[in-house]
């Protein structure tokens, strides 16, 4: 009995984390499908997530939905002005000066992430206030549930959006074929910035969900970023559903490898992991026929 | 007399597109030899599974008569094949003089060590990539030239740029795409000189190019290809009287009085 | 030397006079011990500006590879008792063994996935460092590890080690400086150039890739051997990412088309962090990123460039 239960606390704790991988690799996704640039900076939107979220409740006491919505869009901002200040001015950028960009960036955000919050770790209390419960004698924390039901609900949205309304249609387009969207009269700068302020807020959601169960502070931005990149690659860049899935199954292998093998390990499985798509199959493994690579 | 180059069977697909099929021809040494066919009739694709920018689906290549299938393009440079690009692939950032010693990269051999050091066998080898690449720089014409930025250059001089490059690997064949791509008239003059010098000293030639003018009046020989497959094959002027040929390029945009 | 004589000369004057101005002036005693970290952070720029400025490929892992040598040298010294130099070989054995085994499959990728794939190798080795306590230490490191000697002479003083450690840059520049002047490094720059025009011209292009990468991996490693016995201690904190992104940050900030922009970046970043900005405790971090965001964005050229920007400025307004 005690091994079921061991095994479905890890697979529980696998898809929790993984669901905020999955959050994470959307957010490249949405980026690279409009501007094919791998944004550095964007687990450092996770971290400013949780760390705004921790000012909001823990310093102003405002509630939780109100928190939650101010959070994001404080996040949301400065996903929007990476953009204008950093990006757009940039014309005929190469590959290198993209990458070096976005890394400064993310150096700034952890810089004033130091900067306001110092170097120690800040938890939130869980958005319900409900007791722990047990699933088949594993003990599970409401908060898990909270992080897999607003995944599912970005996820929902995210596809309605690109589904059904006229600028997520124009997005898809642009990331065809930015030449031809441009003649078609689609705004391409405007789609660009939008991406930006979609990704930001994708990611501050995902950072202050998980902060009730896995604290933050200030430099976690890189690995998570990492971790979220292993995703979108194991996904397929630029595939959504492929992003979830993989996500998913990057946290349970990284729960279940910390549950099994070894704990102080399991940073370290989830690079191994994208080191290995990278270099066996660096077009992902679970990307629908139309995600192919660009220029890659 | 024996081919320098020969191709058989060449088959080439990107997706569903066929863009070659089976092509089987041979370049015989000391020749200049074109390949023409309406736009999108595979010219490029056949260059870059010649020169092994592509790898072919099918089909056999052999320089010398030994087969060179399998080499990646950098064996095949050694082996004796060179090459230009249509969209002119010079090293912008680099000199012209060193755009042209890159080209004697697969005819020296010093490594990191010796170059590193610096030792004397290097500075020798060194001096000589100098003076041949000069040599070539001087045939082409740009010998005024050679501490500029190749990406300064004009377009009708990056060409030249190329083929004083190509040569510079010593080739035993040269494979010109398009090289009067973009040239005015009295340039293409030029080219036609060069071209014929090129074959003079002994290499021998096969370029793909739209100037009817230019293939009908240095090729030796014409290899029409049509959708990825052989139409014809023969002297200018058996080409010129093609009825195969005639109605491929019917609709093109040529000059028809020059066929 | 046939070329770039004059800088190569006022480099050396610099720095020979460079330790008798820190003895006359007060103020700046401690300048000399920065200066030989800053020589230690040369090696590895040196090395990163011939892979990112002259053969156009990114590695954000670089730290990694100065790990690998800090460790190689810090534990064979101090738990198997070999010398310190047989150490340094070791480190450089075992980093260009490591960098063809990642070097292989990761510069078959461009852009931004080789930035992922050494930004990914880089944590990996880091989290090594952290987790295989019994050989490193874990993140508390370990220390009493031995100074470099030759015969009964140690390496002990600021001055003897600032000696050293620039005299092994200045054989690590000469090598980097013959190496640019030569076929290596014309391949290597062809290949930043347009890498398939290099293949078709004869230049086999993922050799010469691993071959760099291998390369700038044994400057790192060597520096990282150097780090060790001048401080003696080791533990994880100086090979993290954070210092793989200064590395490249140096390189830039310096001006990535020239070795001379990586000492120059290398150099500047090192007072920088170790002098300059210790004011700001807290700011450190916003400064790197403002300054690197604002070299790449205004000065894409580095520092280097500077002049000649001046130059053409002036002919302009005439």
């Amino acid at each position: 009995m005690e091994n079921t239960a061991q095994l479905v606390q890890y697979i529980l704790t696998g898809i929790t984390i993984g669901a905020i991988y999955a959050l994470v690799g959307l957010g490249y996704n949405i980026i690279y499908n409009v501007t094919e640039v791998i944004n550095f900076a964007q687990g450092e939107f996770v971290v400013l997530g949780g760390l705004v979220m921790v000012f909001m409740t823990n310093t102003l006491h405002l509630s939780l939905p109100v928190g939650f919505f101010l959070s994001v869009g404080i996040v949301t901002i400065l996903g929007a002005l990476m953009d204008k200040l950093t990006i757009q001015p940039i014309k005929n950028a190469t590959v290198l000066t993209l990458i070096i960009i976005t890394i400064a960036v993310s150096i700034i955000f952890k810089g004033l992430a130091m900067l306001i919050w110092g170097r120690d770790p800040y938890t939130l209390p869980a958005f319900s206030k409900a007791p722990p419960f047990t699933l088949f004698h594993a003990i599970i924390q409401p908060q898990a549930l909270w992080v897999l039901g607003i995944t599912t609900v970005v996820v929902i949205l995210l596809s309605l959006f690109f589904r059904y309304t006229m600028v997520g249609k124009a997005m898809l387009a642009c990331a065809d074929s930015p030449e031809a969207s441009r003649l078609m009269g689609i705004p391409v700068q405007r789609m660009v910035l939008i991406s930006f302020v979609l990704s930001a807020a994708i990611g501050a959601v995902a950072g202050i969900v998980i902060t009730p169960i896995s604290l933050m502070e200030y430099d976690r931005g890189a690995l998570l970023g990492l971790k979220g990149f292993g995703a979108s690659i194991l996904g397929g860049l630029g595939s959504f559903s492929g992003a979830v899935i993989a996500g998913l199954i990057l946290g349970l292998i990284e729960s279940l490898c910390a549950g099994y093998v070894s704990s102080g390990y399991k940073d370290a499985v989830a690079l191994i992991v994208l080191l290995l798509v990278l270099f066996i199959k660096p077009s992902g493994f679970f990307a629908g026929k139309r995600a192919s690579l660009k220029k890659f | 007399m024996e081919p320098l180059l020969e191709t058989t069977g060449i088959t080439k697909h990107f997706g569903g597109i066929q863009a070659l099929n089976d092509i089987t021809f041979k370049v015989r040494p000391g020749q200049i030899k074109a390949i023409i066919g309406p736009n999108g009739a595979g010219k490029t694709t056949l260059f870059n599974c010649i020169s092994g920018v592509l790898k072919a689906d099918k089909g056999d290549i052999k320089l010398n008569g030994q087969s060179i299938t399998g080499f990646p393009p950098h064996k095949r440079a050694q082996a004796g094949i060179s090459r230009t690009f249509q969209n002119v692939a010079i090293f912008p950032e680099m000199t012209v003089l060193e755009n042209v010693l890159v080209g004697r990269h697969c005819r020296s051999r010093c490594e990191m060590l010796q170059a590193g050091f610096r030792t004397r066998s290097m500075r020798n080898e060194e001096r000589e990539i100098v003076e041949k690449a000069w040599n070539f720089l001087e045939f082409v014409g740009l010998e005024n030239q050679t501490e500029k930025r190749a990406g300064e250059l004009p377009l009708g001089d990056q060409r030249l740029l190329e083929i004083a490059r190509a040569l510079a690997t010593e080739p035993k064949i040269v494979l010109l795409d398009e090289p009067a791509g973009g040239l005015n008239t009295k340039e293409t003059e030029r080219l036609a000189e060069l071209i014929h010098q090129i074959r003079d000293s002994g290499i021998t030639v096969l370029l793909v190019e739209h100037d009817m003018n230019l293939v009908m009046d240095i090729s030796d020989e014409i290899l029409v290809i049509n959708f990825g497959e052989r139409l014809a094959e023969g002297n200018p002027k058996s080409i010129k009287s093609n009825p195969d040929v005639i109605n491929a390029y019917l609709g093109e945009d040529i000059d028809y009085s020059d066929l | 030397m046939g070329y770039e004589k004059k800088k190569i000369l006022c480099l050396i004057l610099f720095l020979v006079i460079f330790p008798v101005l820190v003895n006359y002036i007060p103020a700046i005693s401690n300048y000399l011990e920065v200066m030989i970290f800053a020589g230690i952070f040369c090696l590895v720029t040196i090395g990163l500006s011939l892979l990112m400025g002259y053969a156009g490929q990114i590695s954000l892992g670089h730290a990694a590879f100065l790990g690998i040598g800090a460790y190689s040298s810090g534990i064979l010294t101090t738990k198997f008792g070999l010398s310190p130099w047989l150490g340094i070989l070791a480190g450089v054995a075992l980093s260009s063994a490591i960098a063809v085994v990642v070097g292989i499959p990761s510069l078959k990728l461009k852009g931004h996935y080789l930035a992922m794939a050494t930004l990914g190798f880089g944590e990996i080795v880091f989290i090594v460092f952290n987790e295989e306590v019994d050989l490193t230490g874990g993140p508390s490191g370990f220390a009493d590890i031995p100074y470099l000697h030759i015969g009964s002479f140690e390496f002990t003083s600021e001055l003897t080690y600032y000696i050293l450690v620039w005299s092994v840059v200045l054989i690590g520049l000469f090598f980097a400086l013959n190496l640019i002047h030569s076929r290596v490094g014309r391949a290597w720059k062809a290949i930043h150039g347009n890498e398939l025009a290099a293949e078709a011209m004869g230049v086999p292009t993922s050799k010469y890739k691993l071959k760099i990468f291998v390369l700038s991996s044994i400057y790192a490693s060597i520096a990282g051997s150097l780090y060790t016995h001048y401080i003696c201690f080791l533990n994880p904190s100086s090979f993290d990412l954070f210092w793989s992104i200064k590395f490249v940050m140096m390189v830039i900030v310096g001006g990535m088309n020239s070795v001379w922009g990586a000492i120059i970046g290398t150099v500047l970043l090192t007072y920088l962090g170790n002098e300059w900005l210790t004011a700001f405790k807290h700011f450190d971090v916003l400064v790197y990123g403002f300054i690197l965001l604002l070299i790449t964005m205004f000065l894409p050229g580095g520092i280097v460039s500077l002049p000649e920007i001046l130059k053409s400025k002036r002919t302009i307004t005439r």
